[in-house]
């Protein structure tokens, strides 16, 4: 029997169609079993997108800079090994020079110049370690946080070669015996990956502020950057703000309030 | 066939050593390990409930764990809602897991030594101290 080009046409357009529903309906057949409910948490916090604000002018003393990365480190388990080369750091403090490589000049004021910032990861809009993680360890949640995911993670460490922040530390040796005081409801990391701020996605879920935020006593804000009757929103328009490398295009959502706000004029 | 004697003893005797195991344990069975739920926590409830059935558990809780991980970690959820009795619990190895299972030793490791599975969730996730609480 001998068979035209279009009916060769036809017979392999509708195999074609009866192979692509097919696994799919398979698929759908074999995922129903599995397909239990998950839920967000009753008081989970939702944004478009997180972001926060740190007005450098609220923060004083050096207690209260140790006040607010205690907080981030002893509930997240980091270690403090005690040596530059290993350290594991998710919030700490650097210099303006250091902070803003791009705005430094020697006429800065001094209260500025050798004022110490907080700096965290910035859960950028364009996260460049996102884009090179071979295994998708890290990735961008829909509500902006960029977070880690410590099963996947292989150590590569290009992330830390592509974030322009330095916000990324990675496990050189097991951190478990530098942990003064474990957090039993959190997880530690192992020995060989690489970890982060996670803007408390944790405390999120459960309907809780960063960490960082809780312990600032009002200079550290956190909202949705995408609803203008957020905090962030708010001091945002009213103060004038920098961000860290914003020329890099990565899209930072953490905010740096330099001077006071229109509020305090 | 040169020293055939010789070769012939050597054959037996590597064939008897190198089967050695299979004879020695021939007829045997070795215990199944029955995991403890002898734990504070456990005896304290009325109703000794898993978030799903004892049985489904047994055969399904490496997948529930892993989705869980993926449905937290990625997705953002918090809540598993039983297929057994329908309530909601938060999902969490550390905090739900373990606060009713305080006995890893008794309880996972037992089957997982017997199964010869070396789950590495403990080199990031907190062991519950045993003999404490």
């Amino acid at each position: 029997m001998s068979i035209n080009r279009r009916e060769f046409l036809k017979i392999a357009g509708a195999s074609t169609l009866f192979g692509l529903t097919g696994t799919a309906a398979v698929e759908e057949i074999l995922r129903t079993n599995a397909d239990a409910a998950v839920l967000k948490g009753p008081n989970a916090l939702n944004a478009k997108r997180w972001a926060m604000t740190i007005d450098v002018n609220k923060i004083r003393s050096e207690e209260e800079y140790r006040k607010i990365t205690h907080a981030c480190h002893s509930i997240h388990n980091v270690p403090d090994i005690g040596n530059k080369k290993d350290e594991i750091k998710w919030i700490w403090e650097e210099e303006y020079e250091n902070s803003f490589p791009g705005l430094s000049d020697e006429f800065v004021p001094d209260h500025i110049k050798h004022k110490p910032f907080l700096l965290l990861c910035n859960h950028c809009a364009k996260p460049p370690c996102v884009r090179v993680c071979p295994t998708k360890a890290t990735f961008k949640r829909p509500d902006g946080i960029v977070a880690m995911d410590y099963h996947r993670c292989i150590g590569c460490r290009f992330c830390m070669a592509a974030c322009p922040f330095g916000a990324r530390s990675f496990n050189w040796r097991d951190p478990r015996p530098f942990i003064k005081e474990e957090n039993k409801e959190f997880p530690t990391r192992m020995k060989g990956v690489v970890e982060k701020c996670t803007f408390c996605s944790e405390r999120l879920a459960r309907g809780q502020k960063p960490a960082c935020v809780e312990a600032s006593n009002g200079a550290l804000t956190f909202g949705d950057l995408e609803d203008p009757n957020s905090e962030v929103r708010h001091v945002l328009s009213t103060h004038y703000a920098l961000r860290r490398k914003p020329d890099l295009g990565t899209g930072p959502s953490v905010y740096y309030v330099i001077g006071g706000g229109t509020e305090h004029a | 066939m040169y020293n055939g004697g010789k070769i012939i003893l050597g054959l037996v005797i590597f064939i008897g050593l190198f089967t050695f195991p299979v004879f020695y344990n021939m007829g045997k069975t070795a215990e199944a390990p029955k995991p403890s739920i002898d734990t504070p926590v456990i005896n304290e409830m009325e109703v000794k409930q898993c978030v799903e059935s004892k049985e489904w558990m047994k055969a399904n809780h490496m997948q529930m764990l892993d989705e869980w991980r993926d449905s937290v970690l990625r997705d953002g959820n918090l809540e598993y809602v039983s297929k057994t009795d329908g309530k909601n619990y938060v999902m969490s190895l550390q905090n739900t897991c373990m606060r009713c299972h305080s006995n890893k030793k008794e309880f996972c490791d037992k089957c997982h030594t017997y199964a010869n599975v070396k789950p590495y969730c403990w080199t990031c996730h907190i062991a519950p101290k045993e003999n404490e609480i």
